[in-house]
């Protein structure tokens, strides 16, 4: 073996100068980027489309965002049924071509309460945790990065709000303001975002400490900077799991809040008020309960896939694996 | 520490301070009175009563008088429920309550945990899917769907465990499986992500290649550094659920607090709502106190300030 | 990659599947059941012929359930029907309900009336006794009612007005006097109770059967304001005493064998698990946890009473109860103000399809106010001497005709907007929403409905914050005069704005004429024809009924006019 790798070590050519060429010393040009530049979003987008898993969450929530402003529309041309009409002689009926998911206790058809129920379900929702991240993050923000006595205040003021019986919250808000969405939503939101605040100044209060908080900081950047461009980023993965998590929360939580008589007053229901109506007699009528159950599943799921694949796509230590 | 501690009690009592006074005035603002039924009650025995509860003062004397008591420990007597005392009705409830809140931690921490950690361990196989599939099952089926749909099977049409009541340990079967199918989804998933960080970190590289043994590893370095968020998320559970949960006690016919508190709200009861909600005041912060306290001691990194500079 | 998106194909197909799985399982079951032939239980005819203690079964523990634990176990200060239940087996009165619903000697063995009717002398019960052993004297009613009407009792009892037909106790409980001999009761002796009345009262003596009417035990309550709110310290006479109580959970009674009709009680056991859910409540009778199930105890959800109606044909019940569900229209709110809108409203709806398909317990249409199980005269009741056919008629087109008429006055071209009020209920619910879809086919009338939690409700049809309004009334008593008085000027219970001086003559004619029980019927029976013939104060939808389940093996199980149950004379067989 040895032998062999001798012969052939003499039989390569000899080398000369002009098999030589000066490596480039222009530092300039060594520290352009040939990889386009994207803007952090562009980037998180790019990654978030190469995750089949989340794309496909994302493609479910849209086909059932359209079949929720469609679908009742649907039925309306195709039979001519709407989300109010009673039909004594109908009720309870199982589904058939007539009624493709039923009827329900006053004989209205399943397929447009179905889908007009998940329509103020999902604007409820989203709306809901939208809010609460807003709030949440901030106020979350602000307690976990300057610690101290505007940490303990702040901490025990959203305390003492979550504290305080939500049930006698809503009540008085039911006695002030007229049922409508916006008083949905402002109750669902009144002590909604705590949770995510106590969530993120959690995180903040451990990443604060990091040597590139560190490091940056001592670079000049401010609060805003270190907030917004190190410390949020970083924390992105707790607040979107918990974001995803708050949305389906804030469709239960209606459901509970049209039980009290603050929920969007019937004859509209939301996908989470007709589960509740169908729960005493699931057993004799499964298609009131299934129709609407399996809707908030799949919305439900479809929000954990996309908030999974997002929390991946902006986690910075997994930005090229 | 100890001055961080005695701080943080002293904005505690100012906390709950506030709690009572916001609570006690929202109470009173609502419209209603523990006295309303469908039958008015007449006039005069109406007035009787409310002069014997001192409903009949002025709103600020009844705030200054329960003040008072709450001061001297008497936490008073319910309106509704006649002549019981609003702190025996707490403990009688709230016993009932925690037993069950404590298996569902119990139930929950060591199911969500083991799920998560064999999904990291099997990261991209088939038990990942699996529990990432019975972790979403978990969060997507509703409470009150969830338990009921347990009762009607597992209850009623197969008889394995008792429809109602907890007198045996049997009992408790469905309920805890019912407040426990949020928290092991919820923990699992936590486990899982921060089973997966700690894995690839480079000292378990170097303990590998240093040669110790797998187990060893496992125990003393995964284990150990991946629970911490575990810890953090089951500290305020557990003050969630030992508090009770209306729909699972309303559906299994538990005499917990979660089902009182709600009633006592309903029927205007006032010394019993106060009652509890100080109680669920004091669980809420001690619980939050402690989670502080366990992220200094599982993570030095973190310091926790209680003078002025932040 | 690849095998994420099959994670997610696999999790869609579970979440799908399991919620398939368990909803096929059970229509699948339901079919079975309702396959099964019902012939097996034949045992009805046996039920009339005494139980023999032969065919007993060995173990005679009632189980049951209660949907929410009674309040309070004091007989004075209870107020409920749960407390009603519950007290039934404690305590016992001077007269009881029989089977036929008439009063029957209680601890009171005889009475006699005397010929004005003002004055009942009871005879007690000779060595009946307290579950102590302290004999039963009448000085124990008399300290009873004194105690429910004593101004110094904390807290007030709310029900003292039950007294109120007792000869000066209106005034001893308002204060206006403080001298208890001036209340018309007195213990002649040990075993003698006299009782004076301020008015003729044909329906006294079934009063002296509800609970603020019973004795309690004088060494016991006085000095412990808390005596019945701990087992331990309730000294009670009834055929049971109370032997478990945990909050929330459970409550037991034992048989009390120093009853003085111990013998005749063959119940060893009750136990009563406390859950207030419906759907549970059907589950734990369909799963033997339970030997009765529904009203007036717990509820059977409304989409579970067709399903165990077919299923459980020889089990499930409906029974006629003295209750009335009902709209009220708030008479000082415009267009209500109006009483041709008001009758175009009550005509426009069909009761009978509401029945049939929305609250589907053969309830029966209400064109009156007093419920047909309220009695009146002679064995008959009230409702078959004075039908409610004549005051109005169910008719669209002539209701719609009344509407514009009743616009035309007003000077409406449209009506202003309308909301309908209910509290918090799917059931009610559920009605208003048929209603208003009544309303809209035959008025042409778009009308909002509201829920609100239940006190915010009270509060709103209190103090008239309505249009037109859910309300039900079940009876005190069995005699009309229990919903008759109910509207008078300014009546506590009258939210309706309603004041007619001719209604108001008439019942009070009705309050003193005991005497003369037929013209007292007719001017009740006047008064309802002015409050809703005439001016459709309020708008009856149905009379009640409640919808139970009981065991085959459980017997002798009895209720009265109201739907109260009484299951001390329960027995079970063998199975």
């Amino acid at each position: 073996m040895a032998n062999d790798n001798i012969t052939n070590k003499q039989s390569l050519p000899a080398l000369t100068a002009a098999d030589f060429e000066p490596v480039n010393i222009n530092e300039r040009e060594s520290e352009v980027i040939k990889r386009e530049s994207l803007t952090a979003w562009r980037d998180t987008w790019e990654r978030l489309r190469r995750n089949k898993v989340a794309m496909s969450g994302l493609v479910a929530l849209i086909v059932i965002i359209i079949a929720s402003i469609l679908g009742p529309y649907v039925a309306y041309w195709v039979h001519g049924y709407d989300y109010q009409t009673n039909d004594l002689m109908a009720t309870n009926q199982k589904p058939s071509a007539l009624h493709w998911f039923g009827t329900d206790d006053l004989g209205r058809d399943m397929f447009v309460r179905t889908w007009s129920g998940a329509r103020i379900s999902l604007i409820v929702g989203v709306a809901a945790a939208l809010i609460d991240l807003l709030i949440g993050v901030i106020y979350g923000g602000i307690m976990g990065y300057f610690g101290g006595r505007v940490d303990t205040i702040m901490n025990k003021f959203s305390e003492v709000l979550y504290a305080i019986p939500y049930l006698l919250v809503t009540i008085l808000l039911l006695v002030v303001f007229e049922p409508s969405l916006g008083t949905i939503i402002l109750a669902l939101t009144i002590t909604g975002w705590i949770n995510m605040s106590w969530i993120v100044r959690g995180e903040i209060m451990k990443l604060k400490s990091r040597e590139y908080v560190l490091a940056s900081r001592s670079m000049g950047a401010g609060t805003g900077r270190l907030l917004f461009r190190h410390l949020l980023p970083n924390a992105s993965g707790p607040i979107i799991v918990t974001l995803t998590l708050s949305v389906p929360n804030a469709i239960f939580a209606e459901s509970f809040l049209s039980f009290l008589g603050l929920g969007v007053q019937a004859p509209i229901s939301s996908l989470g008020s007709m589960v509740e109506n169908a729960l005493t007699g699931w057993m004799y009528y499964p298609w009131r309960m299934l129709f609407p159950a399996v809707l908030i599943s799949v919305i439900m799921l479809a929000f954990n896939l996309l908030g999974d694949g997002l929390r991946d796509a902006l986690d910075p230590s997994l930005k090229n694996k | 520490m100890a001055r961080y501690v005695t701080s943080k009690l002293l904005y505690t009592l100012l906390s709950l301070f506030i709690l009572i006074t916001a609570t006690f005035f929202l109470m009173k603002a609502i419209p209603g009175d523990p006295f309303m039924s469908e039958k008015e009650v007449p006039a005069p025995i109406r007035a009787r009563l409310e002069a014997q509860y001192g409903l009949d003062k002025p709103l600020m004397t009844q705030y200054v008088n329960y003040l008072g008591n709450i001061v001297q420990g008497d936490l008073g007597i319910s309106m509704k429920k006649l002549n019981q005392e609003v702190g025996n009705i707490i403990g009688q409830t709230f016993g009932v309550s925690l037993r069950l809140g404590l298996i569902a931690v119990v139930v929950s921490t060591i199911v969500g945990v083991t799920l998560g950690l064999l999904a990291a361990l099997y990261h991209r196989k088939f038990i990942d899917s699996l529990v990432m599939v019975v972790a979403v099952i978990g969060i997507a089926v509703p409470s009150f769907v969830l338990a009921s749909l347990l009762q009607y099977t597992f209850g009623l049409k197969l008889g394995l465990f008792p429809i109602t009541g907890t007198k045996t340990l049997l009992g408790y079967v469905l309920p805890v499986m019912a407040l426990s199918a949020g928290p092991i989804a919820y923990i699992a998933r936590l486990t899982r992500s921060s089973m997966l960080e700690v894995l690839n970190a480079d000292y378990i590289k170097t303990a590998k290649a240093k040669g110790l043994k797998w187990p060893a590893i496992l125990w003393k370095h995964v284990i150990r550094n991946g629970i911490l968020p575990v810890v953090t998320y089951v500290g305020p559970m557990t003050a969630n659920v030992v508090t009770g949960s209306v729909v699972v006690e309303r559906i299994f016919g538990i005499g917990g607090i979660g089902k009182v508190f709600v009633d006592s709200i309903t029927n205007r009861d006032y010394t019993l709502i106060m009652g509890i909600t100080l109680f669920y005041g004091i669980i809420l912060m001690a619980a939050r106190f402690i989670t502080d306290i366990v992220y200094v001691l599982v993570d030095p990194r973190i310091k926790l300030t209680s003078g002025k500079e932040g | 990659m690849k095998k994420k998106s099959w994670m997610m194909l696999l999790t869609l197909v579970l979440v799908i599947g399991t919620v398939l799985a368990a909803c096929g399982s059970a229509e699948e079951t339901t079919t079975t059941d309702s396959g099964t032939p019902t012939e097996t239980t034949t045992g009805e005819g046996a039920t009339t012929e005494p139980a023999t203690d032969a065919n007993l079964a060995a173990d005679q523990t009632l189980r049951l359930n209660l949907s929410a634990e009674p309040p309070t176990l004091d007989p004075a200060q209870a107020q409920d029907s749960q407390a009603n239940t519950a007290l039934r087996f404690m305590y016992e009165g001077l007269a009881t309900i029989g089977e036929d619903g008439q009063p029957k000697a209680g601890a009171a063995e005889s009475w006699d009336i005397s010929e004005d009717g003002l004055t009942y002398t009871f005879h007690l019960r000779q060595g009946a006794t307290w579950n102590n052993g302290d004999p039963v004297t009448a000085n124990d009613f008399v300290f009873a009612w004194q105690r429910a009407l004593s101004p110094e009792t904390v807290p007030a009892p709310v029900y003292a007005y039950q007294l109120y037909y007792i000869k000066g106790a209106e005034a001893f409980n308002t204060g206006e006097t403080t001298d208890f001999s001036t209340v018309g009761v007195k213990a002649v002796d040990e075993n003698t109770l006299e009782v004076t009345l301020t008015n003729p009262t044909p329906y006294f003596l079934g009063l002296t059967s509800f609970y603020t009417y019973y004795p309690v035990h004088q060494a016991t309550v006085e000095g412990n304001e808390a005596w019945a709110a701990d087992l331990n310290t309730m000294v009670t006479n009834g055929p049971f005493t109370l032997t478990t109580w945990t909050t929330g959970s459970e409550m037991g009674w034992t048989k009390n064998d120093k009853y003085w009709d111990a013998a005749n009680i063959k119940l060893t056991n009750v136990t009563a698990s406390i859950v207030n859910s419906g759907a549970t409540e059907t589950s734990q009778y369909q799963g033997n946890e339970i030997d009765y199930a529904g009203a007036p105890t717990g509820e059977i959800p409304t989409d579970q009473i067709q399903p165990l109606s077919e299923q459980l044909k020889d089990e499930f019940k409906l029974t006629d109860i003295a209750s009335t569900y009902y709209y009220e229209f708030n008479t000082k709110e415009a267009p209500f103000n109006n009483v041709k809108i008001r009758k175009a409203f009550a005509m426009a709806i069909d009761r009978q399809s509401l029945i049939d398909n929305v609250t589907k317990a053969g309830q029966t249409p209400a064109f009156g106010f007093v419920p047909t199980s309220i009695a009146g005269l002679n064995n008959q009741s009230f409702r078959d001497e004075h039908p409610d056919s004549d005051y109005f008629k169910e008719d669209a087109a002539a209701a719609k005709t009344l509407l514009e008429e009743g616009m035309k006055e007003e000077g409406y071209t449209t009506l202003p907007p309308i909301t309908l009020l209910y509290n918090t209920s799917e059931n009610h619910q559920k009605l208003a929403l048929a209603v208003a879809d009544m309303w809209k086919n035959n008025l042409g009338v778009e009308i909002q409905t509201k829920n609100e939690e239940w006190s915010v409700f009270l509060e709103s049809r209190k103090t008239g914050n309505f249009q037109i309004a859910r309300a039900g009334w079940s009876a005190d008593y069995n005699d009309p005069m229990t919903y008759m008085d109910m509207f008078v000027t300014g009546g506590g219970n009258n939210n309706t704005g309603f004041a007619n001086e001719e209604y108001d003559a008439l019942i009070d004619a009705a309050y003193k004429g005991g005497n003369d029980p037929e013209k007292r019927m007719q001017d009740m029976a006047a008064a309802e024809k002015i409050l809703i013939g005439d001016n459709m104060v309020i708008m009856p939808v149905y009379y009640y009924t409640q919808a139970s389940l009981t065991k085959p093996y459980l017997k002798g199980v009895t209720t009265d006019f109201s739907g109260a149950i009484n299951f001390t004379r329960a027995y079970l067989e063998q199975q």
